[in-house]
């Protein structure tokens, strides 16, 4: 049991941005996955966790640190993995045996031998009758299944799950978790050791061993739980509840702000915190939801009424933050004052509400207003402001910052956006006489 | 891109102990019950039935219970395919003719000559097509796979797609016929030759696109199976890039015609070198003047063309819907009376399972291959040592053929002839710019008519296909006659010839944006009362605006071809000969002057390449920004 199979060591990754530079996706990241060990990394998007398994699937070349499989250093695709992904990734012409054959193939195994192997393996995951079968043909939930059999036909030493359940709908999914598990604790099994990437934490508290919460940008490893749940386990035991608030808190809690330094503070632009990517309308209907309840409810428990994972929720309860909307206190979402205002506002007054709480809490949008207000002609180009934004994040999040500003800033009526000119303009009323 | 069906059920009406477990199977030929079934838009429900009758027939399993017996089906086909081996044996064989320069192989224009003709030509056709799949496979391949190929390969392909093909035609002719000194064969490969270069840059290039857009996915699992590079090219590459492949195949046949019928008939230096073959009957009964065989010769080739079509390209384009990557259904799948035949037939299945142990064999022999892309690190240094000398390289030689062909060029032809030459090629430009305002004007109302009306999209697609791959250079000398009548001058006349064939690809990408506009959106402008110039305006003119700019690209690519042939015609003993690049070169070729032939083609090549880069590209962009739905 205490083997370990892999191990990461210091493991850093950057990419090069676009604008020149490195953009740090991974930093430190440390961990064994030690055998019949399910390990779930969970973050939110953006934590570059499927990086990491990337890295571990030997896909990858890390910028520095090492990633070993059972004391050997891993410098191509690692020999003793086999991939579930996101999108199946199933060869689209070829049938459902073919495509459970293909790895055997690879490895030269003879074609009697590899036809009765994957007939065993399309068998064991359900879906005997279906071998002549092409992936379209086949629903979400049977095409993962193909997945299951393919990854597992090669008997990996360990098997990589790369957000396997998330394009499936709920029923589904839940569904397939229970039938992997049985998978892998079948005593027959040669695979008994598994990285899961996730963003779901009642899928990480399901299945893992042990959860791995990586922290945004840079990517690391800020929590560890421990998953000491009998299996197979009840979302509604007292146990199960508390660790998955305990995985929200370690989400949440604890954000870590680097201090500005001088250059930076002097720059009205730069402070301006990271904006959540996300839309006006969502953050309305969170808030008119959580003021329907009471104006105060788990997260735990929004996510699980809204049907949200952490990427589509956690944006939205930051946004909300920010605005002053809510607040969080132990993994429990506030409605505050402010907030509920809004939630019963109607449509017009909603936006002046909003702009007011846009220009006190939002500083890249006050700036950019402040910025207009001086202009000469109440115009204002976006390339410039990229431009400043970029000395502190890289290019893509710059524009992404920017999108999310202007669109907010539209809502609130603010400012006006020119997309053929990229020009951000003063509304007409407040625009200088002279300007055009 | 579609998304899959998310069922907004919230967790905790899952059942919290388990979830309905067990294997989902749905009873043979029916639908899992959560999938809604998709309904393609356009399809009538008879022919949705249909598709699930062929996949009810792949269960239990594929061909076991086929397998037993011969159908009268197969033996139609084997007749078939026996019948043409044997036409492609008596063809081929003929070929390879004795050949003085001097005295050129007869073309009769006898009619029960055509049938031969015209098989001779298709021959060529495709001989032309298998060095170009050959050609696609190893350069494409090579430049997706190697970063520094990449950098050479890809920008010249992407030019050579843009130079019209004619422009070189004399100088390979010239060098194959030495090649095969005592031969028509030397010939013949120049006419392949030409079919290949009207086929291959497209399908190159398209196939490069399709590797390097290849799903991350898909490539992340071929890597981490450890496929070896023949399986990696046999069960992803070459499957992920076959729809386009086919495509730009069936596209790129029309231009093919085109630079065949004019290559039969190619006379370099004084000499007609007529192969036997339809483009140079016509060009035979023209000389001669029957114009009724002229006309014969043009309903054999619509024949011709349709045929192939029928036979080979869309049973093709059928055939490789299998190999659509994306979850969506495509608003029309093309659908292939003969490929249904083929597929009801035995034979196929027999073929593959007699083939498999040979390619089992060869997988096996082909390891010695290797497994590609496996390795992570690379020496950063010694990479950029690397990459600087292979500049160095690549540049010096570069800049010493550029400087070889400058020096040779000026001292053939004196500087103010170069003057001239670059005026000439401004001339033929306006002509072009012309014929593309022209068939604007003309073509994209008409278009977007057609397109919105199934019932006459129905009747009028494969009309307007035939229309935009018939080689039209074979009625440019007609033009003499009317022309001769009329006194209009060839100078505004050719401009009319250069349009006949490159009209209808603003045509028939006019008809397939208008095709896809959304229901939807009709819907609403209807709904909101849109009419008149104003529905055109706010709702057809941009929707139909992308597919209009790929048209308007392809039909000037087209007619910079075409003014090759257009700008001189000659019928019986009259020649006209307009003012323009076309005809400059056309007349080089004819007195067998190398350097002008070429200082020509590098004149129009510079053109089109400049004009595609400073207009027809910015202008898609703007469209695919703007305007794409």
């Amino acid at each position: 049991m205490n083997t370990s199979v892999i191990s990461v060591r210091t493991l850093r990754k950057t990419f090069p941005a676009p604008s020149g530079g490195v953009l740090p996706v991974l930093d430190d990241v440390t961990f064994d996955l030690y055998e019949g060990e399910v390990i779930a990394l969970l973050g939110k998007s953006g934590s570059g966790k499927s990086t990491l398994l990337r890295h571990v699937a030997g896909l990858l070349a890390p910028s520095g640190g090492t990633v070993h499989y059972r004391g050997t250093p891993v410098t191509g695709p690692n020999p003793g993995t086999a991939m579930l992904f996101q999108s199946f990734a199933l060869m689209p012409w070829l049938t459902v045996q073919q495509n459970v054959e293909l790895g055997l193939q690879a490895r030269g195994v003879h074609a009697v031998e590899r036809r009765g192997r994957a007939l065993r393996a399309i068998d064991m995951v359900g879906l005997d009758g279906f071998e002549n079968a092409y992936p379209k043909e086949l629903s979400g939930g049977m095409r993962q299944r193909v997945g299951f059999a393919r990854a597992l036909v090669v008997e990996p030493d360990v098997l990589l799950m790369d957000e396997p359940f998330s394009a499936l709908d709920v029923l589904t999914a839940q569904t397939l978790r229970n039938e992997l598990l049985d998978l892998l604790a079948h005593p027959d099994s040669p695979t008994r050791t598994a990285l899961l990437v996730t963003h779901s934490i009642e899928e990480a508290v399901q299945l893992a061993d042990r959860i791995l919460v990586l922290d945004t940008g840079p990517g690391r490893v800020k929590a560890e739980l421990r998953v000491a749940l009998p299996r197979p386990r009840d979302r509604r035991d007292p146990g199960f509840e508390a660790l998955v608030e305990d995985a929200y808190e370690a989400l949440t809690g604890r954000r870590t702000m680097a201090a500005p330094d001088d250059a930076v503070a002097q720059d009205p632009l730069r402070v301006a915190g990271p904006l959540p990517d996300v839309s006006v309308e969502a953050l309305t209907g969170l808030l008119e939801f959580l003021d329907t309840r009471g104006g105060s409810l788990d997260l735990a428990a929004l996510g699980d009424a809204l049907s949200y994972e952490l990427d589509d929720l956690m944006p939205l309860v930051e946004a909300a933050q920010l605005l002053g909307y809510a607040k969080v206190t132990a993994s429990r979402l506030h409605l505050t004052t402010t907030g509920r205002g809004f939630a019963r506002a109607d449509i017009l007054p909603r936006k002046h509400l909003f702009a007011a709480a846009a220009l006190a809490n939002v500083p890249l949008i006050a700036t950019i207003r402040t910025l207009l207000l001086a202009s000469a002609g109440g115009r204002l180009r976006e390339p410039y402001l990229v431009g400043r934004l970029c000395g502190h994040v890289p290019e893509h999040a710059a524009r992404r910052q920017l999108a999310t500003a202007v669109t907010w800033g539209r809502y609130a009526e603010l400012y006006e956006y020119d997309a053929d000119d990229r020009v951000l303009l003063l509304p007409a009323e407040h625009r200088p006489a002279n300007a055009a | 891109m579609c998304s899959t069906a998310i069922l907004p059920v919230p967790l905790a009406a899952v059942p919290a102990d388990r979830a309905p477990y067990g294997p989902l199977r749905p009873a043979a030929g029916q639908r899992a019950p959560w999938r809604p079934l998709r309904r393609r838009a356009g399809l009538p429900a008879r022919i949705l039935s249909g598709t699930s009758m062929t996949k009810l027939r792949q269960f239990p399993s594929g061909g076991a219970i086929r397998a037993a017996r011969m159908r009268p089906v197969d033996l139609f086909i084997l007749c078939g395919v026996v019948a043409l081996f044997y036409l492609v044996a008596r063809v081929g064989a003929s070929t390879d003719q004795p050949f003085r320069p001097g005295n050129p192989p007869a073309v009769s224009t006898d009619p029960g000559n055509l049938p031969y003709y015209a098989a001779r030509s298709v021959l060529r056709m495709f001989a032309g097509l298998v060095p170009a799949v050959l050609f696609t496979f190893v350069f494409g391949t090579w430049a997706a796979r190697s970063r520094r190929a990449a950098k050479v390969i890809v920008p010249a392909i992407d030019i050579l797609q843009s130079v019209p093909v004619l422009t070189f035609l004399s100088i390979t002719v010239t060098g194959f016929v030495a090649l095969f000194p005592h031969s028509t064969l030397g010939l013949e490969c120049a006419s392949v030759f030409a079919v290949f270069t009207a086929l291959v840059w497209n399908m190159a290039l398209a196939f490069y696109q399709s590797l390097a857009t290849q799903p991350r996915e898909l490539d992340e699992a071929a890597r981490l199976m450890g496929l070896t590079r023949w399986q990696r090219f046999w069960k992803l590459d070459v499957p992920s890039g076959m729809i386009s492949q086919v495509w730009n195949g069936m596209i790129s046949f029309g231009a093919a015609w085109f630079a065949l019928s004019a290559s039969e008939t190619i006379s370099v230096n004084h000499r007609d070198n007529a192969l036997p073959g339809i483009g140079s009957y016509v060009a035979q009964a023209l000389d001669d003047g029957e114009g009724a065989r002229v006309g014969l010769a043009v309903v054999v080739m619509i024949v011709t063309v349709v045929s192939v079509n029928f036979f080979f390209w869309r049973p093709l384009t059928a055939w490789a819907e299998r190999f659509r990557t994306e979850e969506c259904e495509i608003a029309e799948q093309p659908r292939s009376w003969f490929l249904q035949l083929l597929r009801r037939s035995t034979l196929p299945g027999h073929l593959a399972r007699a083939l498999r142990p040979a390619g089992e064999r060869l997988d096996r022999a082909m390891r010695v291959l290797g497994t590609g892309r496996g390795r992570l690190r690379h020496d950063a240094a010694r990479r950029r040592a690397a990459d600087i000398a292979f500049t160095v390289l690549y540049t010096a030689a570069v800049a010493a053929i550029v400087w070889k062909a400058f020096s040779y060029v000026l001292a053939h032809v004196p500087l103010p002839e170069i003057g001239h030459d670059a005026l000439l090629a401004l001339v033929t430009y306006g002509r072009v710019l012309l014929l593309v305002a022209f068939s604007t004007v003309v073509w994209v109302p008409i278009g977007a008519w057609i397109g919105m009306n199934p019932k006459v999209n129905r009747i009028a697609q494969p009309v307007v296909q035939v229309l935009a791959s018939f080689p039209t250079n074979f009625v440019f000398p007609l033009a003499v006659v009317v022309l001769g009548a009329s006194g209009i001058s060839l100078n505004w006349g050719c401009i009319v010839l250069m349009a006949l064939g490159a009209q209808w690809y603003v045509l028939f990408n006019v008809i397939a944006g208008a095709g896809a506009i959304p229901g939807d959106l009709r819907e609403a402008a209807a709904d909101l009362g849109l009419r008149g110039w104003l529905r055109w305006r706010k709702l057809i003119l941009p929707a139909v605006f992308p597919s209009y700019v790929t048209g308007a690209l392809t039909a000037s690519g087209g007619a910079w071809n075409a003014s090759i042939q257009a700008e001189t015609v000659s019928y019986g003993t009259t020649t006209l000969t307009a003012f323009g690049i076309g005809a400059y070169i056309q007349q080089a070729t004819t007195d067998g002057d190398f350097a002008r032939n070429f200082l020509g083609a590098v004149l129009m090549s510079v053109y089109v390449v400049v004009i595609n880069r400073l207009f027809w590209r910015r202008l898609y962009r703007f469209a695919m920004k703007r305007c794409s739905l």
